[in-house]
């Protein structure tokens, strides 16, 4: 299985993200923001970073990339797609997610180990955890804080896409605890912590962040080859 | 560095009009050899005057001479420093090790037969006093670039950190800023803060000293170097644009060119811009990669002017440099100006001509300029040596031989004197003090001591840096060093620690000098690893004053000294005077950096106790001898507001046998936990390998001295290890075999609970309670528990960790309350930020302190609209810009309106159509930039050459037309 990694001018955890696919046993390939070709990769991860120096938004500009456009395409049909922290940013800025990540509501930049609660199983990147699993994975954003207006929290809910919320503390005041969400196919899910620094015993706090990468590389051996990803399929 | 002190020097005092009738040029000063020149006014001595025109065999031009005073300056001359600082090399011991060292931008030492890395630290107080954010921020900027230019990639920063008293008004504005700055700087480069020291003492009160200090990863063939070899090279400029941030920081130039008006009114500090630099880093590692340039340089203080002579001096060469060509921020800057100017975020190449087109390409795939704005000309033509030949717009407005201002500076002697108190202050001993005695009064005076400033829990800190990026830190703060693997096939990595103790030096600098050496290189082999290279950075006051140069002679002495007995040699460091204030100078404080090499990073050893195995728990040891030492320690500071007496003894040799035995023991899996004994002796390191993962010990203090001694004497040389049962027979006799004495005093315990034997008991929830809530109740935020790195089993505990989310909220929306006083009463920060700079930073830092809130307003009215008007929900986001990178661009503004406009994209489903909007082009480039208009999202860069015309079409949004480039600033520097 081969799993892209998007860099753009100022990305900073694509080499993480790349290790990390690679420790669950994908192919990596590299992307480049300014080629909008996807080299026929089964999967993209969107890592974190400043993308062009967090200029305007977070993401605001790196929605625009020739990479996105040809991403967002293939989102739309069925591409499972990882946006990590200013990953999940862009997704928002390119309406493949809804609400919005803004300032954190203490201030500053918060860099900490964090419990989050698994509520959905049924992404393509979650589908190695078990509901309600609680998994340890840092987090580190000036910008995590997710919003949306009520209705479409509540669809979010209602439709089962709310995929991790934060426990035992939100480290940025988020919208009813949320740490992730996914799309309603459940191909595409932004995640504000970042799972790619939790996957060696050596570097981060625990191995829970492998299992997003070992989830999608188990949705991808379960889909119908050339086929679309449904959300709830592989689980 | 640091030569900022220019007291009296005003805006008006010169004028060199080089408007009036064109620049003054070397035909120009041929001929008015009668001029008068205000050299005194730039820093220049009469006979360093004379000495000029004796050089040139005429007056110096205005930039010349503008030249000269920057690299005569203390800063790029070290002029007083130099006769001490020979030492280092005199005295470092011989090292196969050492790739680079006293000279260059940075040491390199060799880790292995593929790998080396290039670490520094440096120095940037003054500017961070005077703007926080932006001063720490281009502090961080500054190191990394010259750990670039070694040919490094840069992989981790630490920042040693001193502010004045916690509780002081003042220091609740500088340390928020500093913080954020670094943060700000280095999260959005993608760097690992692993670790640094957060000081307070009232005697960094109007100095605070920031160093910040970086490490970079090389493969040994990659190693640059800064000579501009090679005849008819092309000299390009890449980064930045260079606009009139920081001119006169290094000298007093500044003023020189401007009349009186707005610009003599611009911030003095200039402004950092990340995301340029981490493209700039990015195009360097592949400039190297590729092996496309000859020569590279950074540029910080003294800009292009220490480029250009630095490189052409290091090579022996002539060269010839177009000015007109440098890409400039605003048009109007004279040539003086663009020679002296400080933007951050450039590097000077040197290229084969035949490489330039694919150094041009790298650029623009990174969208960064780079322009030729010179080549590398004979190092003697006709018996004539090479010579730096400056044009703007065909008037040669320099022509000197560029070794006579980057090596044959002025070299001062300066007179040294013991300071006249010294002997009093050495006679007033903390030995004698009134000590706590009973169970009841140690009990209290632990719990109050983990609480104190230095001592305390310093997350609320820390967490504001990212310490994960790269995957590859093994250990970081809180821990005794940062630990990174370099190598992620063999495991190979790097200890790296910094310390340094202003009270012990200013007790006795000599020794002082030598305990910051000995407790670095302590920090570092307690994770196990060998001890291989050292850096330092040198915070004095005034070298002007006998007895400052005297703590300096002796401080250098003491680390040449201490450096030679271990076997590790100086690679470099950095010097900065005149931190002082009137005639009171802080306490000197040299800061050492050691860095140390572990053969395989999976066998450090952390400084908390693990989980015991059993329910015996693991041995715990105090290495080491412990002797009534109490002068200059944290004890007598806080309990007695004391210092005097003389700083404990320290005995490098024990160090090097303890460094064996636990890189001994580490490699046999004799100890699952080391932490160093340093300021607040055993309790405070009891309480922290404790609370780090939550882990208890039963504690019997030995027999020798009384409970209070064991507690808190800091004597040197010690280590407090953890042994798993079983290894204590072959631990004991390893120590035994290397004269290390290794008392045991006691074990862990699976109870959350410190108890001293027969003496008193605190549950580990009372110490953390006590450990963690001082920062959070100085600097706002709200009383959060400390956040353990890295252990599932204990943080699976909910009562452990977090539990304050709705705590968080209610803060953040609560300060503005707390803030709006001050807004109208900006007394407070007035004095301070007097005639200085305040962006959004300082908002952004302010929020919870109140009064910088109030500075902020009175000057940036934008930024600080939002608090006075709307004071609940909208005002934490208008004020925290320092967080992110957009905040260091001049966004602040934009940031302010964050809410609504993230409020107005969750409404509409979108809110990104305004991407262009945001990309201003700035008043004027020299060369007006065509595409800037319609760049929005690919990077693609804006080469300039004279070669290269401006290639149009491809859309980028190359960070220069950011609102960076509004923000030209003069400051004060002292980086190098």
């Amino acid at each position: 299985m081969r799993i892209g990694v998007v860099t753009f001018p100022g990305s900073l955890d694509d080499g993480d993200a790349a290790r990390a696919a690679r420790i669950a046993g994908a192919e990596v390939v590299r992307l480049w923001h300014g080629d909008a070709d996807l080299h026929g990769v089964d999967a993209v991860v969107l890592p974190g970073g400043f993308s062009y120096g967090d200029a305007l938004r977070c993401g605001a500009i790196a929605r625009f990339a020739p990479v996105m456009e040809s991403l967002a395409d293939a989102a739309r049909g069925g591409l499972p797609v990882l946006g990590i922290c200013n990953g999940f940013q862009i997704l928002c800025e390119a309406h493949l997610l809804p609400g919005a990540l803004t300032r954190n509501q203490h201030l500053h930049f918060r860099n900490r180990d964090q419990f989050l609660r698994v509520e959905s199983t049924s992404t393509a990147w979650t589908n190695a955890f078990t509901a309600g699993q609680e998994i340890l994975i840092p987090v580190k954003n000036g910008e995590g804080c997710f919003v949306a207006d009520e209705r479409t929290l509540d669809e979010l809910e209602g439709e089962g896409r709310v995929v991790a919320r934060y426990t035992h503390g939100n480290p940025n005041g988020s919208q009813r605890d949320i740490a992730a969400i996914t799309n309603e196919a459940g191909n595409v899910v932004g995640i504000m912590p970042h799972p790619e620094h939790a996957v060696e015993a050596l570097t981060g706090p625990s191995l829970d962040g492998l299992g997003f990468f070992t989830s999608v590389l188990r949705a991808l051996a379960g889909a119908p080859a050339g086929g679309q990803l449904a959300g709830g399929q592989s689980r | 560095m640091t030569t900022q002190q220019h007291s009296g020097f005003a805006a008006t005092d010169v004028l060199i009009n080089e408007f009036g009738d064109g620049p003054d040029t070397v035909e120009r000063a041929r001929d008015t050899p009668e001029e008068l020149q205000p050299h005194a006014d730039l820093g220049l001595k009469d006979d360093e005057y004379d000495r000029i025109r004796q050089i040139l065999g005429r007056r110096p031009t205005a930039s010349e001479l503008a030249m000269y005073s920057i690299m005569w300056s203390e800063h790029c001359s070290y002029k007083s420093s130099k006769v001490h600082l020979r030492q280092f090399g005199e005295k470092t011991p011989k090292n196969t090790r050492m790739l680079a060292g006293i000279g260059e931008n940075a040491g390199v030492v060799q880790i292995s037969d593929e790998h080396a890395v290039a670490f520094k630290v440096e120095s940037h107080n003054h500017p961070s006093f005077v703007e926080p954010y932006q001063g720490a921020a281009t502090g961080v900027g500054g190191i990394v670039r010259d750990i670039l230019a070694m040919g490094a990639r840069p992989v981790a920063v630490m920042d040693p950190l001193r502010f004045g008293a916690a509780d002081h008004p003042d220091t609740a504005r500088v340390l928020p800023g500093v913080v954020g700055g670094i943060g700000g700087y280095g999260n959005c480069l993608g760097l690992p803060n692993i670790g640094g020291e957060i000081v307070f003492d009232p005697t960094y009160q109007g100095n605070p000293l920031v160093n910040a200090l970086s490490i970079g990863v090389l493969p040994v063939e990659r190693l640059q170097h800064k000579e501009a070899a090679g005849v008819g090279n092309v000299v390009v400029l890449l980064g930045a644009r260079t606009g009139r941030d920081g001119i006169g920081g290094v000298s007093v130039l500044a003023s020189a060119t401007f009349d009186e008006g707005a610009e003599a009114r611009r911030p003095s500090v200039q402004v950092g811009d990340p995301f340029m630099e981490k493209l700039l880093i990015e195009s360097c590692l592949e400039l190297y990669d590729a092996g496309l340039i000859v020569g590279i340089q950074d540029l910080g203080g003294a800009g292009l002017t220490c480029a250009l002579t630095e490189t052409a001096a290091a090579a022996g060469t002539g060269m010839r440099v177009w000015l007109e060509r440098v890409p400039l921020r605003e048009a109007s800057m004279s040539p003086t100006e663009i020679l002296a100017s400080e933007s951050q975020e450039r590097m000077l190449l040197i290229v084969a001509p035949d490489k330039l087109e694919p150094v041009l390409a790298v650029a623009e795939k990174w969208g960064v300029w780079a322009t030729a704005i010179g080549e590398v000309t004979p190092s003697e033509t006709d018996g004539v040596p090479g010579r730096l030949v400056i044009s703007w717009n065909d008037h040669v407005v320099v022509d000197v031989p560029p070794g006579s201002l980057a090596d044959d500076g002025p070299v001062y002697a300066r007179p040294i004197r013991e300071p006249a108190d010294l002997i009093l202050l050495q006679a007033d001993r903390a030995e004698t003090l009134p000590r706590p005695a009973t169970p009841d009064e140690l009990r209290a005076a632990v719990l109050r001591m983990v609480a104190s400033p230095n001592l305390c829990d310093k997350t609320w800190v820390t967490e504001q840096y990212d310490r994960y990026v790269l995957g590859n830190t093994v250990l970081a703060q809180p821990e005794d060093s940062g630990v990174l693997r370099i190598d992620e096939r063999t495991g190979l990595g790097v200890a790296l620690s910094v310390d340094g103790n202003g009270r012990y030096a200013r007790l006795d600098p000599y020794e002082g000098a030598k305990l910051a050496l000995a407790e670095a290189y302590r920090n570092v082999v307690v994770t196990g690893a060998e001890p291989a290279a050292v850096t330092n950075c040198l915070n004095f006051g005034s070298p002007e004053d006998p007895a400052v140069m005297w703590q300096f002679a002796e401080a250098v002495r003491g680390l040449a000294d201490g450096c030679l007995q271990l076997g590790i040699p100086m690679t470099g460091g950095n010097v900065s005077f005149y931190n002082q204030t009137g005639a009171a100078a802080i306490h000197p404080t040299p800061v050492v950096g050691v860095l140390g090499i572990l053969d395989d990073v999976a066998r450090r050893t952390p400084m908390g106790f693990p989980p015991p195995p059993t329910a015996e728990g693991d041995l715990l040891y105090l290495l080491g001898e412990t002797r009534c030492e109490l002068s200059g320690s944290e004890w007598a500071w806080v309990e007695h507001a004391h210092l005097g007496g003389r700083p404990p003894q320290v005995d490098l040799a024990h160090e090097q046998a303890l460094g064996k035995l636990l890189a001994q023991a580490s490699r046999a899996g004799h100890v699952s936990a080391a932490h160093d004994l340093s300021d607040g002796g055993l309790a405070q390191v009891l309480a922290e390998s404790a609370l780090r993962r939550n882990i208890g010990a039963r504690v019997a203090l030995p027999e020798g001295h009384p409970s209070f001694v064991w507690l808190f004497s800091e004597s040197a040389g010690r280590v407090l290890v953890a042994v798993p049962r079983g290894h204590d027979k072959a631990f004991e006799a390893a120590a035994r075999d290397l004269g290390v004495p290794a008392t045991p005093i006691g074990a862990t315990s699976a109870d959350p609970v410190l108890e001293f034997v027969n003496e008193f008991t605190i549950p580990l929830d009372e110490l953390r309670a006590a450990h963690t809530a001082t920062l959070p109740r100085l600097f706002g935020g709200v009383a959060e528990l400390a956040n353990r790195h890295g252990d599932p089993e204990h943080a699976a505990n909910p009562d452990l960790d977090g539990a304050a989310e709705p705590a968080t909220a209610q803060s953040a929306i609560a300060e503005p309350a707390i803030a709006e006083p001050a807004i109208a009463e900006p007394a407070i920060a007035e004095p301070v930020t007097a005639g200085s700079v305040s962006t959004g930073s300082a908002a952004g830092g302010s929020v919870t302190t109140g009064s910088a809130a109030g500075a902020s307003a009175t000057t940036e009215p934008v930024a600080a609209a939002p608090a006075a008007t709307e004071p609940a929900a909208t005002e934490p986001s208008a004020a925290g810009s320092p967080v992110a990178g957009s905040s260091t661009d001049g966004t602040g503004a934009e940031d302010a309106s964050t809410p609504s406009a993230a409020e107005a994209s969750v409404g509409a489903g979108n809110g990104s159509e305004s991407a262009t909007p945001a990309v201003t082009e700035p008043n004027g480039t020299a060369k007006p930039d065509p595409v800037a208009a319609e760049k929005v999202a690919t990077g693609v860069a804006q080469v300039h050459t004279d070669q290269t015309p401006p290639e149009p079409g491809r859309p980028t949004a190359p960070p220069d037309n950011f609102p960076t480039a509004d923000l030209d600033q003069r400051r004060t520097t002292e980086q190098k």
